[in-house]
């Protein structure tokens, strides 16, 4: 195929089929060189940029929420144009009709629409209601075919977050391709796999295969549609940077029209607007200010999207985030960086927007990277807090160069692999479980198998581990059906037809299992193999607390004796998951990562043999236990580099604080250092990190006096937030964990 | 060979060049007032390492020290190990890490000039300008520093020199002359930092239940401490 807006680009494959990559890869220019060439924000810019600012403002004074469209099921085509400021803009395109006005999107459960309209003074229109009391949501479907047990399960908070009521997310369309191809060229294609349907035996997988083609070629039609309100038609491929900006971000902002998921990812865009930025630079038709304008202008765009979430849900996900990942830098298969001028100018936006949670800017690194684009990295960390860290060593040989971060640390090839999303089960609260024989003293419910309690005066190793094995057996097999139940509804009542036509039809499938509480029950191991724990009984028999005397190792401290244990815990849980069989055939993969939810996991979890008392929140992700840690930093770092990634393959989650005084002097000292750092720490095979440079006393000052911080950005568990958006608890919580000092 | 170490801070950015694995070595010969580790200063006590195990652990964190990264012995005095630390820098040279010293200088003999001589860089403190000083807050006199800096010099080592700015007793235009005449005379000093006086290091006296001796004084502030920066040359 030939078309004329290719002008100038070099041919390939590409051309013949869909290949993105190829396409990346024939026509992209490397950039070396550092950070001069950058422009700052234009005047327009910055005038647009504090209209929006006043508006973020008035959205917290109405306690988080702006406005509700409480009348209007969200779609494509459902809301008429809005802008954020005609004249200036030059992306448009927003969810709903007005800027920050929220949607209701009940497909994946109406009661959580319901609710949510009631937590901010709104109730769900009529017509709406009506609509779906005629209409099974994912969140029905599912709840009929929830066993016994897996309720139980999910009430007593033993596996917990999982996508049943409401959109399960993780999903990253490749919405490249409709600016590359153009709608009506990606609708053609569609339609020749569902041609090629009819030759196959029509069993149930191609029955449905036939019908999700269906789907998808129709939303391809409602995303012209869409397009076409905004006076724009995006049927073929677009002509110049603006246009490529602009109709990518239309089938972004189309996936988030349709689908409300916790994580809605944006891919890998930079480095593709480069190839055509750099073609418009060299025609003359646009200047390097111009072309920060138009990434500053979609980047505004992100920082505008909203889902409507009741507040159980900021309990897990704190600050109200939608996870827009997009992931800067990497280097290519053919050794070449992925680094181009573009992966500087979406960081720059860091400055010439003010730093913010949104995009999730997710630098993939390697230590092959070009120093001047690592010096840049390290500065906007030290500058903004806002970018995380990810390696791409680790993770290009496994998943090609042209891979991106769904929500916060789930590798996927791009429109080749999706996955489902399965939240996280509570290891600590099973070790409880078990030495209890399947009594949970927190909720006071039976679950698992039944047997007699733990019994001696002193736990045993070797005896608390063979029950532990019993336990992760028995959940591992209900975790694994219990997730197949969700997604089998979720493809049924709430498939995603915009993204997953943004996929090749034959796609690869992750299911995304998780673990929280890894630091709080490896060390609780550690203190039972290493010390002496007795086990306190309440009065019915039941171990509700423990008595620890003497030194154990802890997690943190890079020492092997205790680090082994998290090693081996995490191999045995994917092992385990291993056994029981998926839908879709889908291929089983971890993730130690918890976002906000170790507070709420912590809450629902007893005394734990490590010293950690009831209630009180876990570390996140894989972080040790805040301030165990007593050989610095890089000890700690070196404990979490020693989970294995082939047994964690949804990603291994780090948050790291370090004071500005503990980096180094000056700031070129403490850039320095942070690059040597992060190449130290990824050379070792560790797969995430988050990055804060900030003292324990800035957050203290912006908890008691919110107003004086309106902007202040810190990262999390994979993702980054406004600290003023995280509950007063999750703030506490951020504040006692470790920033590691200079004494 | 076996030295007595005090703790161990794996992230260190502000001894020596680079990121540093910062060893605390146990016990110290000098009783400084200002001292921020006077949990460093007895001889006993500490874990017992080997130079071997030591050097292995901070192998560790040989990804982490980029081009200008290692290991720093500080203390406590290093010199009151000098075999010991001579050892380790010797295992730290046979896995190619750089090795750098920080110390107060008030030993010189047969020993420390072996350590000299497996040494890759040095951080002198210079305390105070005048004997005088020296004698009444330190525990010696200013000669063996001075002598320590001729050594350095003599052997090529690259050099810090390293002052606590204490308001009164050493943020003087005299004390800062004296660094810029010590570094011009002395063409190993690559540089000279001061580090102002903090009284964080309190609490770690009220835990041991001693006094801390320069409570009296005042800590400078950043403007203070960066007029007599604009007068160091170096």
């Amino acid at each position: 195929m030939e078309h004329k807006n290719w002008h100038g680009f070099k041919a390939g494959v590409w051309q013949s089929a869909i290949d993105v990559r190829d396409f990346i890869q024939q026509n992209y220019r490397p950039y070396t060189g550092g950070a001069n060439f950058l422009a700052g924000a234009t005047e327009r810019t910055a005038e647009l940029m504090k209209k929006l600012q006043s508006l973020f403002t008035l959205e917290r004074q109405y306690g988080g929420v702006l406005d509700i469209d409480t009348n209007t099921v969200s779609s494509l085509t459902a809301y008429a144009p809005g802008y954020l400021d005609k004249d200036k803009e030059l992306i448009v395109g927003l969810q709903t009709n007005r800027p920050l006005k929220r949607g209701v999107n009940p497909f994946g459960g109406i009661r959580m629409a319901r609710a949510a309209c009631e937590a901010y003074g709104y109730k769900l229109g009529n017509a709406v209601e009506e609509g779906f009391c005629y209409r099974t949501t994912h969140n029905d479907g599912v709840f009929r075919a929830y066993t016994d047990e897996m309720r139980l399960a999910r009430k007593c908070h033993v596996i917990t977050g999982l996508p049943d009521g409401y959109g399960r997310g993780r999903i990253i369309g490749d919405y490249r391709r409709v600016a590359l191809y153009g709608v009506d060229h990606l609708i053609e294609e569609k339609k020749k796999d569902k041609q090629a349907l009819a030759t196959r035996d029509f069993d149930v997988d191609v029955i449905r295969l036939d019908e999700e083609l269906h789907r998808q070629i129709s939303f391809l039609g409602f995303l012209k549609e869409m397009a076409a309100m905004y006076g724009y038609d995006i049927s073929g491929p677009a002509a110049n940077a603006r246009e490529a900006i602009q109709w990518t971000y239309f089938a972004y902002l189309a996936a988030i029209k349709e689908q409300n998921g916790a994580a809605n990812s944006l891919g890998r865009v930079s480095t593709f607007f480069d190839i055509y930025i750099e073609r418009d630079l060299a025609n003359g038709t646009l200047t390097e200010s111009e072309a920060q304008e138009l990434i500053d202008d979609f980047v505004m765009k992100l920082r505008m999207a909203r889902h409507l979430r009741t507040p159980d849900y900021n309990e897990l996900f704190g600050g109200d985030p939608m996870w827009i990942t997009e992931a800067v830098g990497g280097m290519g298969e053919d050794g070449r960086t992925l680094v181009t001028k573009s992966s500087f100018r979406i960081l720059n936006t860091l400055y010439t927007l003010g730093s913010s949670p949104e995009p999730n800017l997710t630098v993939l690194w390697s230590t092959e990277l070009p120093e001047g684009f690592k010096k840049y990295c390290a500065k906007v960390s030290v500058d903004t807090d806002s970018i995380q860290y990810e390696n791409d060593d680790l993770m290009r040989p496994r998943y090609g160069d042209d891979y991106a971060i769904a929500c916060c640390v789930s590798a996927m090839r791009i429109g080749k692999q999706m996955q489902f999303f399965g939240a996280r089960c509570n290891l600590a609260k099973l070790l409880l479980i078990a030495i209890n024989g399947g009594y949970d003293t927190t909720s006071g419910m039976k679950i698992g198998p039944q047997m007699d309690v733990l019994a001696g005066d002193k736990l045993d190793f070797a005896a608390v581990m063979e029950r532990y094995d019993i336990y992760l057996q028995w959940l591992s097999r209900l975790y694994v059906n219990t997730m197949n139940v969700i997604h089998y509804m979720h493809d049924k009542y709430a498939y995603e037809k915009t993204q997953m036509a943004l996929h090749d039809t034959d796609v690869h499938r992750f299911m995304a299992f998780g673990v929280a509480g890894l630091s709080v029950v490896t060390d609780s191991l550690s203190a039972i193999k290493h010390a002496s724990v007795s086990p306190i009984k309440d009065e019915n028999g039941y171990i509700v607390d423990f008595k620890t005397v003497g030194d154990f190792p802890k997690f943190g401290n890079d020492d092997d004796r205790v680090d082994s244990i998290a090693k081996e815990l995490t191999h045995k849980v994917i092992t385990e998951l291993r056994k029981t069989p998926t839908y879709r055939n889908a291929e089983h993969t971890l993730s130690v990562l918890t976002i906000t939810s170790n507070v709420m996991y912590g809450k629902h979890t007893n005394n734990t043999p490590d010293g950690r008392k009831a209630g009180e929140p876990f570390a996140p992700g894989a972080n040790p236990m805040h301030n165990r840690e007593e050989n610095g930093a890089l000890a700690s770092l070196n404990s979490v580099a020693k989970i294995d990634y082939d047994d964690c393959r949804d990603g291994v989650s780090n948050t790291f604080s370090i004071t500005p005084a503990a980096l180094g002097r000056t700031d070129a000292e403490r850039v320095g250092n942070l690059v040597t750092i992060l190449d130290g720490y990824f050379a070792k095979m560790a797969h995430h990190i988050n990055i804060n440079v900030l003292s324990r006393e800035t957050l203290m000052k912006a908890y008691e006096d919110p107003d004086a911080y309106p902007n202040l950005t810190i990262r999390v568990s994979g993702y980054a937030v406004n600290f003023n958006k995280l509950s007063r608890e999750q703030q506490r919580e951020v504040i006692s964990r470790t920033f590691h000092e200079s004494m | 060979m076996k030295g007595r170490i005090h703790s161990i801070q794996t992230l260190g950015t502000l001894d020596g060049p680079g990121v540093r694995f910062v060893v605390f070595v146990q016990g110290c010969n000098l009783r400084c007032g200002c001292c921020h580790n006077p949990d460093t200063w007895a001889c006993e006590g500490g874990r017992e390492m080997t130079a071997a195990e030591l050097a292995e652990t901070a192998a560790r964190y040989r990804t982490y020290f980029g081009k200008d990264g290692g290991i720093t012995v500080s203390g406590g005095e290093p010199l009151l190990q000098s075999d010991f630390v001579r050892a380790l820098f010797e295992e730290c040279h046979a896995r190619g890490i750089h090795t750098c010293l920080d110390t107060s200088g008030s030993l010189l003999d047969g020993r420390v000039r072996a350590l000299l001589a497996v040494t890759d860089r040095v951080l002198l403190d210079i305390k105070y300008p005048t004997d005088a000083q020296y004698r009444a807050f330190v525990g010696c006199g200013i000669e063996p520093p001075l002598a320590f800096l001729d050594e350095l010099q003599a052997k090529g080592i690259p050099t810090t020199l390293r002052q606590v700015t204490i308001p009164s007793l050493n943020d003087t235009a005299q004390s800062v002359e004296m660094l810029n005449a010590l570094a011009a005379a002395h063409s190993v000093v690559d540089g000279v930092e001061l580090l102002p006086f903090r009284k964080i290091c309190r609490v770690k006296y009220d835990n041991m239940g001693l006094e801390f001796p320069f409570d009296r004084y005042e800590t400078p502030t950043a403007e203070q401490m960066a007029e007599l920066q604009k007068k160091l040359k170096y």
